[in-house]
């Protein structure tokens, strides 16, 4: 029988634990979890400040789902370092956890500055886990000034979570637009300008240079005073484990489309990765919550003895602020096609007879549809583009491949 | 496993089927009541122009995007079928971002809602092929 470890429980294990038992039923499975927590949907902490949800149904799996599944859940334990020849996990339970497979799924963690002055600030979080979005909800009251440092996905979806339940918010960010990871200039100033009349207020192209308790001086001159601190710069894949022993890392550790790392016997999946991104052509981090469980189920088949590879992965988002919807996938490296109008912008980006990326801003009805043609390389000459710029539809797919996607007799 | 599928050279293209999906999901016995002067919300959509067209609703996939996506875990496939709990569901669209069918809408509500086949409402089977006046959508057995 095998012994399966990971480390990390999110849902990179989560989709890790599937996989295994895709194959294997049998199998021992041990999870190595630091937070003291069963696997929550991490993502929907801003929803639970907001009111949206408790941290009840935050569970991501139902409440029997790891005896169901036959898990030996270390909860509140961290893994300190991996024997690859002996093939031991060690804990700081001062266990040894003995592996035949191991995969990696440890996440990453907040990236902070050496700010100067930073520890000043009585009242500084991050926005990551669900113990974060506690202890931030504890210190916040009608009359809280809130400053989130990071106009990110992170720091943006924290503005929305706690808006009603706080006095004032300021956001900053070094970078010229919000959200710039993911939007262009115009996509951003939509979306500013939407969460500027939900009563954000922005200070871009700028962000604190230092901190003196309550009162951050800013690069550009001015100060902002506030009473709770957010940090949502960055993150960093926890890649130590693996790069202790050798592996191969990058930014992220190295994995090919079977999610093997370069040591042998063991894997890794989820935001601590660095897999193949199918829209560049080449590996990078996709810190997405969808490819954390696809690596992850991809690294179970195959620890299991089975085959499976994961070789689509694109980039891709949806996300909302205050009831507006923007969506965003692949990538933005070709020529742009454009739908507007009021309310809505729509923008396609195309490049050797492929989609190859779009983003959407306030129509995002069966974006999928455009999704699945840049995961699968639809050739753009088989589809009525300029009706799919209109709306998405699969009735824009020639006769054959739309009987082919709707079981053959259409 | 038995699925919905649609006939689109016997589509009429009438909508009935979209009515009848909203009629069987509201939870109410009588028809006028659940859909007069409202804005529908059916699980099934009607895509096409006038010469073609056929309803769309969920594939129950044997490998779902939606349930992998899901950053709640709302989606769940049970005994074939996809269904979400919308409990826990936020209403975040990835499974609009994800799903290749576009099979997925808001309910009313915000939250998100699918075809799960009537299986579980007061109609028991699915309303749209039980309403369909010229049979073409078929809930069958196929490869």
């Amino acid at each position: 029988m095998s012994n399966y470890v990971i480390v990390g429980n999110s849902h990179a294990a989560i989709g890790c634990i599937e996989g295994i038992r895709s194959v294997d039923k049998e199998g021992s499975i041990t999870v190595i979890s630091k937070e003291d927590h069963k696997a929550y949907s991490r993502p929907l902490i801003s929803y639970l400040l907001e009111g949206k949800t408790d941290v009840e149904r935050m569970h991501y799996r139902s409440e029997d789902y790891y005896e169901k599944q036959n898990v030996d859940l270390l909860l509140g334990t961290s893994a300190l370092n991996i024997d690859k020849e002996g093939k031991t996990v060690t804990t700081d339970k001062g266990g040894k956890i003995p592996y035949d497979s191991l995969c990696v799924a440890t996440g990453s963690t907040p990236f902070v500055p050496p700010f100067e002055g930073l520890d000043t600030v009585e009242k500084k979080f991050s926005f990551m886990t669900l113990d974060d979005a506690l202890s931030l909800e504890k210190s916040l009251n009608k009359d809280t000034r809130v400053l989130i440092v990071g106009a990110g996905l992170i720091g943006l979806k924290c503005a929305e979570g706690i808006k009603d339940l706080v006095k004032d918010i300021t956001v900053c960010d070094l970078a010229d637009r919000i959200l710039s990871s993911i939007l262009d200039s115009e996509c951003a100033s939509i979306m500013q300008k939407h969460l500027e009349e939900n009563g954000i207020k922005f200070m871009l192209s700028d962000s604190a240079e230092k901190f003196d308790v309550n009162k951050a001086y800013m690069k550009s001159g001015t100060t902002v005073e506030f009473d709770v601190l957010v940090l949502a710069i960055g993150v960093r894949a926890n890649i130590s484990l693996v790069k202790d022993i050798g592996g191969e890392v990058n930014r992220g550790i190295v994995v090919d489309t079977k999610m093997k790392t370069s040591v042998s016997d063991i894997y890794a999946a989820g935001d601590c990765s660095e897999g193949y991104d199918s829209s560049i052509g080449s590996n990078r981090v996709l810190a997405i919550l969808p490819n954390a469980y696809m690596q992850g189920f991809t690294a179970g088949v195959n620890m299991a003895g089975g085959e499976k590879v994961f070789d689509n992965a694109i980039p891709m988002n949806s996300i909302g602020f205050f009831g507006l919807h923007v969506m965003t996938a692949g990538s933005y490296d070709g020529e742009c096609f454009e739908e507007k109008r009021e309310g809505v912008l729509k923008r396609f980006f195309v490049k050797d007879n492929a989609l190859i990326g779009y983003m959407l801003i306030g129509e995002t009805d069966r974006a999928g549809i455009y999704t699945s043609m840049i995961r699968d390389r639809v050739p753009l000459d088989s589809v009525d583009f300029e009706l799919l710029k209109k709306v998405a539809t699969t009735f824009a797919f020639s006769d054959e491949n739309r009987r082919k996607k709707f079981g053959g007799v259409v | 496993m038995k699925r919905i599928y649609v006939n689109e050279e016997w589509c009429l293209g009438c909508h009935l089927c979209e009515y009848n999906c909203a009629f069987a999901n509201s939870g109410l016995k009588d028809m006028a009541n659940a859909l007069k002067g409202k804005q529908i919300y059916p699980r099934i959509h009607v895509e096409g122009d006038d010469k073609i067209s056929y309803g769309v609703s969920c594939r129950h996939c044997e490998d779902p995007m939606c349930v992998k996506s899901c950053i709640a875990g709302a989606i769940s496939k049970e005994d074939g079928v996809v269904r979400i709990d919308r409990s826990k569901c936020v209403g975040c669209l990835t499974c609009v971002l994800v799903c290749p069918y576009g099979a997925l809408a808001p309910s009313e509500e915000g939250t998100m809602q699918k075809c799960e086949l009537c299986l579980k409402n007061s109609c028991g089977e699915p309303a749209c092929v039980l309403g369909c006046p010229n049979k073409a959508i078929v809930y069958e057995e196929r490869d």
